[in-house]
């Protein structure tokens, strides 16, 4: 029996606001335990939160990001639990009316397209961190994450593989940063998920039973989580037993996942708007401020790429992960001097090479485009080789010369014309007579040593394509 | 005459014209604490050496020529709610026995810049959920009029302080008639303002959208002039207003000449003694004789109130007192075997009764499946009460109703009888539940000896409207309002 995976992602993105944002407190990682907290994100009696509106802000900068619906006349509301890592014993979140709704965003899986709805995006407060250590039997709690703001962002049930979760994670994590809203940091937990999987058979559109999965905290692991749990639930299946829904905890280091509760211990957390805040009320010119803002995102131009330079993915995904690769990219093109095949290699290739060297950023090797467009036009057009290219792209960085006026005043131009490169293999002809025999004798490879020595004795300016034209007709004609 | 005695607006006049000190002025009311008190027990803490500190601090900024503003130097007390640096607040619960708060709440900062002296923290009904101040943990206030009978709740010491003059003024909350009930019974003045116009920045909270700070005094200046100084816009309390304040005054004899006061028929109902009845009828007689123009009005949801009240104000208040767990300060069980057993003990042996009963009513009113038809219901007849006072005040300035049903119960009498103290409510959690301003304004003693209250209720932010009736009232009444009571 064949069956499909039918996925859902709840992603969590901790928001790089300067504040949290219920209180004035940094939002700051890495610092010692408790010490960026105070009365309010600790909950003490009597304190009361505040809004910071950056957070709104960026929550809205994603939405319009994720082509979601903005509801500008919003809530917060109160979800009740008890855990020591939660002060208030209430996490300040969205219920029923979200900040961001019926949004989606498209994917490239292999080269093509998909589209995976957003069903909302909200608001809410991060909690405590639970310490152990060995000096005590208790646990401690870290207050410092208290309050740092998040955005939850939950795709419908539109993935039907790994591969599609894993391209939908790296798409929000690229936008997240593109947005410059989140530092998505993995290992910081800034950026977390919780994966809902079920299995139906292939070609049925009658939805099984989801299980979710909690505490999946890298993508791979995700990955990982999702085959686990759809090999468990087919196995299942297959021996005659039912799925029931439940939420289970996922262990990335022993490979399995372990159940947490099930759909009857589901906790009640009795949902009620937020008494100490306000209406969230936005105006059409704050949301349409922040949509206009939205730069092109890495996920459109990947797949503008693709479909107007005919670009690989990796090499376009490379492009587009970096702003300013990316704008290099399309300011060459727009010059219309040179092919985007032979921009996209060079960006990638030889300038990506001298960013390495030197440790800087595209921005630091002040490249003018239109510099780029006339000396990549120059190499297809035969004006000079590859090879002499790269020289004067070194010499580019050296002085504020064109590389034409470099070309010329180092004579790098190439030598096409005939009469001068008759002579060259002449000489090279009679220099190696061997070679001469050895390729008329079958060993066709000796034509490729030819072609060196004319090169070399051209001091490289010879057009190889022209001098191996040459030597073999002289090589036929003798 | 002590000057304990005094009202705050007297002497802060004897202040200003250095007739005597804050330092004699503190003194005065800590000898009557310690005279009373036993039979008051109106305090949680009494706060003495620093009151005298502060007290000379104030002198002495006096003496050396320093403008100071109007309640400089006067002796205040407040209500064990709100929060005072460095000073213990612990809602009269075993819960917040020892605790401490590391800041003040933002009516404390407001007090401090204007210079009061504060005397100590007021006695209530366990975190403000009472009508009698009997569920605290600590002790019973009683009523200075007669100790056998309740001061009121929930700011019970609040009220009784400032009638047994132990305090010039005090502050209290009010949620469903905390301030306005206890007022009432004790025979003085209390304001329950306009919600958002004191900040709750440092109120411990019972149910966030209706809990509102406001002062308690013996004559209507006072009261005007603790409000003038605690109310205003508040960054840290995203519900306070932003708006300008006037300067408040206070109404004379003629002030209520043309003045429409609504009598609302409902109130007049709902088991109101015949006693209270009458006074409170009186008054408004004698505000006609002087002018005002009566008239009956109808405010159809009233009898619903109640019911909307408790649903709400529970359902808050099992969110709100979720925090107090045992992990992070307050009281923690001394054995607990895990997690689970530490927040069950700690919350057990932590929690009164009365608490207990409220956050288990709000717990399960929010439940999923019952919250639509309680907390949703709720929350739309509260829009059909603010509805109904709206279209009220288009044709009245004010409303005249009694505060209490009755006057105040003898001790323990309504104790084990959860639903007829509830009933107390019946008259105040309207205005709650609205949003609005009301004051509770003594209007004569009952047969029993006992003071009976009057409620005025203005539309939002119109205390102006309850300054100029309060004060033409007690500028028509020949005794003084509110006489410290003899102890």
């Amino acid at each position: 029996m064949n069956y499909e995976m039918v996925i859902g992602l709840e992603v969590h993105a901790e928001l790089s606001t300067e504040t949290k944002i219920y209180c004035s407190c940094k939002n700051e990682f890495g610092f010692e335990v408790n010490t960026r907290c105070c009365p309010i994100c600790t909950g003490m009696p009597g304190t009361l939160p505040t809004l910071n509106e950056k957070v709104v802000e960026y929550a809205v900068k994603m939405g319009c990001a994720l082509h979601c619906d903005i509801n500008q006349v919003c809530k917060q509301d109160r979800k009740n639990y008890f855990y020591p890592d939660l002060p208030k014993a209430y996490q300040i979140s969205q219920f029923d009316i979200p900040l961001c709704e019926h949004g989606y965003v498209d994917v490239l899986v292999d080269g093509k397209e998909k589209r995976i709805g957003v069903t909302r995006i909200h608001i809410e407060e991060d909690a405590g961190k639970l310490l152990h250590n060995d000096s005590f039997a208790g646990s401690l709690v870290d207050f410092n994450r208290c309050g740092v703001p998040l955005i939850e962002i939950v795709s419908e049930p539109d993935m039907r593989s790994p591969q599609e979760a894993k391209a939908y994670l790296e798409t929000i994590r690229s936008i997240l940063q593109y947005l410059d809203i989140s530092d998505c940091k993995m290992q910081e937990g800034s950026i977390r998920c919780d994966v809902n999987v079920s299995v139906m058979k292939a070609g049925s559109n009658e939805f099984g039973t989801r299980c979710e999965m909690k505490n999946v905290n890298s993508f791979s692991g995700a990955v990982r989580a999702i085959e686990y749990e759809a090999k468990r639930q087919i196995e299942v299946l297959e021996a005659g037993g039912v799925i029931e829904q439940e939420t289970r905890k996922w262990d990335d280091a022993k490979g399995e996942s372990i159940p947490l509760r099930s759909k009857e211990d589901a906790q009640d957390y009795r949902y009620f708007p937020e008494p100490d805040l306000q209406t969230i009320v936005l105006t059409d010119e704050f949301v349409e401020n922040i949509r206009a803002s939205i730069p092109e995102l890495p996920n459109v131009k990947v797949a503008r790429y693709l479909r107007d330079y005919g670009l690989q993915q990796i090499d376009a995904e490379q492009l587009a992960d970096d702003p300013q690769k990316a704008a290099l990219f399309e300011e060459v093109l727009a010059e219309k001097k040179c092919t985007p095949k032979s921009v996209c290699n060079w960006i990638l290739g030889d300038i990506a090479k001298l960013m390495n060297e030197k440790n800087c950023t595209l921005a630091d090797l002040s490249i003018k485009a239109s510099s780029l467009a006339s000396l990549l036009s120059m190499i297809e057009s035969g004006a000079i080789s590859n090879a002499i290219g790269k020289k004067v792209f070194d010499l580019m960085q050296e002085s504020d010369k064109s590389p034409e006026e470099i070309v010329k005043e180092n004579g790098f131009a190439q030598i096409s014309d005939e009469g001068a490169l008759l002579e060259i293999v002449k000489t090279v002809l009679t220099a190696n007579e061997k070679s001469v025999s050895d390729y008329r004798g079958g060993k066709t490879n000796a034509l490729g040593f030819l072609v060196g020595q004319c090169m070399k004795a051209s001091k490289g300016k010879g057009n190889p394509a022209k001098m191996k034209e040459l030597l073999l007709s002289m090589i036929k004609e003798a | 005459m002590e000057l304990y005695n005094q009202t705050a607006a007297s002497l802060a006049k004897m202040l200003q014209n250095k007739e005597c000190s804050s330092v004699e002025a503190t003194q005065s009311v800590l000898d009557r604490i310690a005279a009373v008190e036993d039979t008051v027990g109106a305090f949680v803490t009494v706060t003495g050496e620093e009151a005298l500190r502060r007290a000379k601090e104030i002198d002495d900024r006096r003496a050396a020529g320093e403008e100071l503003p109007p309640l400089a130097g006067v002796p205040v007390a407040i209500k064990d709610n709100i929060c005072t640096k460095d000073v213990k607040t612990t809602c009269s619960s075993k819960m917040l026995e020892n605790f401490v708060p590391p800041y003040n709440a933002t009516v404390m900062e407001r007090l401090n810049r204007e210079g009061t002296v504060m005397v100590g923290k007021l006695n209530m009904d366990e975190f403000a959920m009472g009508s009698s101040c009997e569920t605290s943990y600590f002790k019973k206030t009683k009523n200075p009029h007669n100790p056998e009978y309740v001061p009121g709740g929930s700011s019970g010491g609040s009220a009784a302080a400032v009638a047994a003059g132990e305090a010039f003024v005090s502050l209290g909350s009010d949620t469903g008639g905390s301030i306005r009930l206890p007022a009432s019974y004790c025979g003085v003045i209390g304001l329950k303002p306009t919600y958002g116009s004191v900040s709750r920045y440092g109120l411990v909270a019972f149910a966030s959208s209706l809990d509102q700070i406001g002062p308690f005094g013996r004559c209507v200046a006072d009261v005007a002039m603790t409000y003038s100084a605690i109310c205003g816009h508040d960054p840290y309390d995203a519900t306070s207003a932003n708006r300008a304040y006037p300067q408040f005054t206070v109404g004379g004899a003629g002030d209520m000449k043309g003045k429409v006061i609504g009598i609302p028929k409902e109130y007049f109902g709902l088991g109101v003694s015949a006693e209270v009845h009458d006074r409170v009828m009186k008054a408004a007689e004698l505000f006609e004789k002087n002018g005002a123009v009566l008239k009956e009005v109808s405010l159809p949801s009233t009898p619903y109130a109640l019911s909307a009240y408790y649903i709400i104000s529970s359902a808050e208040a099992s969110s709100n007192l979720a925090r107090f767990d045992g992990v992070k300060y307050g009281y923690r069980t001394p054995e607990f075997e895990n997690l689970t057993d530490l927040y069950e003990k700690t919350r057990s042996e932590g929690f009164g009764d009365e608490v207990k009963r409220r956050i288990l009513l709000g717990t399960f009113v929010l439940s999923s499946g019952y919250y639509d038809a309680y907390y949703k219901r709720a929350k739309l007849l509260q829009k059909q009460i603010q509805q109904e006072f709206s279209e009220t005040f288009s044709s009245c300035d004010l409303l005249l109703t009694p505060t209490g049903t009755d006057t105040a119960f003898r001790l323990g009498e309504k104790e084990s009888d959860p639903l007829s103290m509830y009933a107390n409510d019946i008259c105040t959690v309207t205005v709650n539940i609205a949003g609005l301003p009301a004051i509770s304004v003594p209007c004569g003693n009952a047969a029993n000896g006992l003071p009976v209250g009057m409620q005025l209720i203005a539309p939002k932010f119109e205390e102006q409207r309850l300054f100029t009736a309060a004060g033409c009232y007690e500028a028509l009444t020949e005794q003084p309002l509110c006489p410290v009571a003899s102890l």
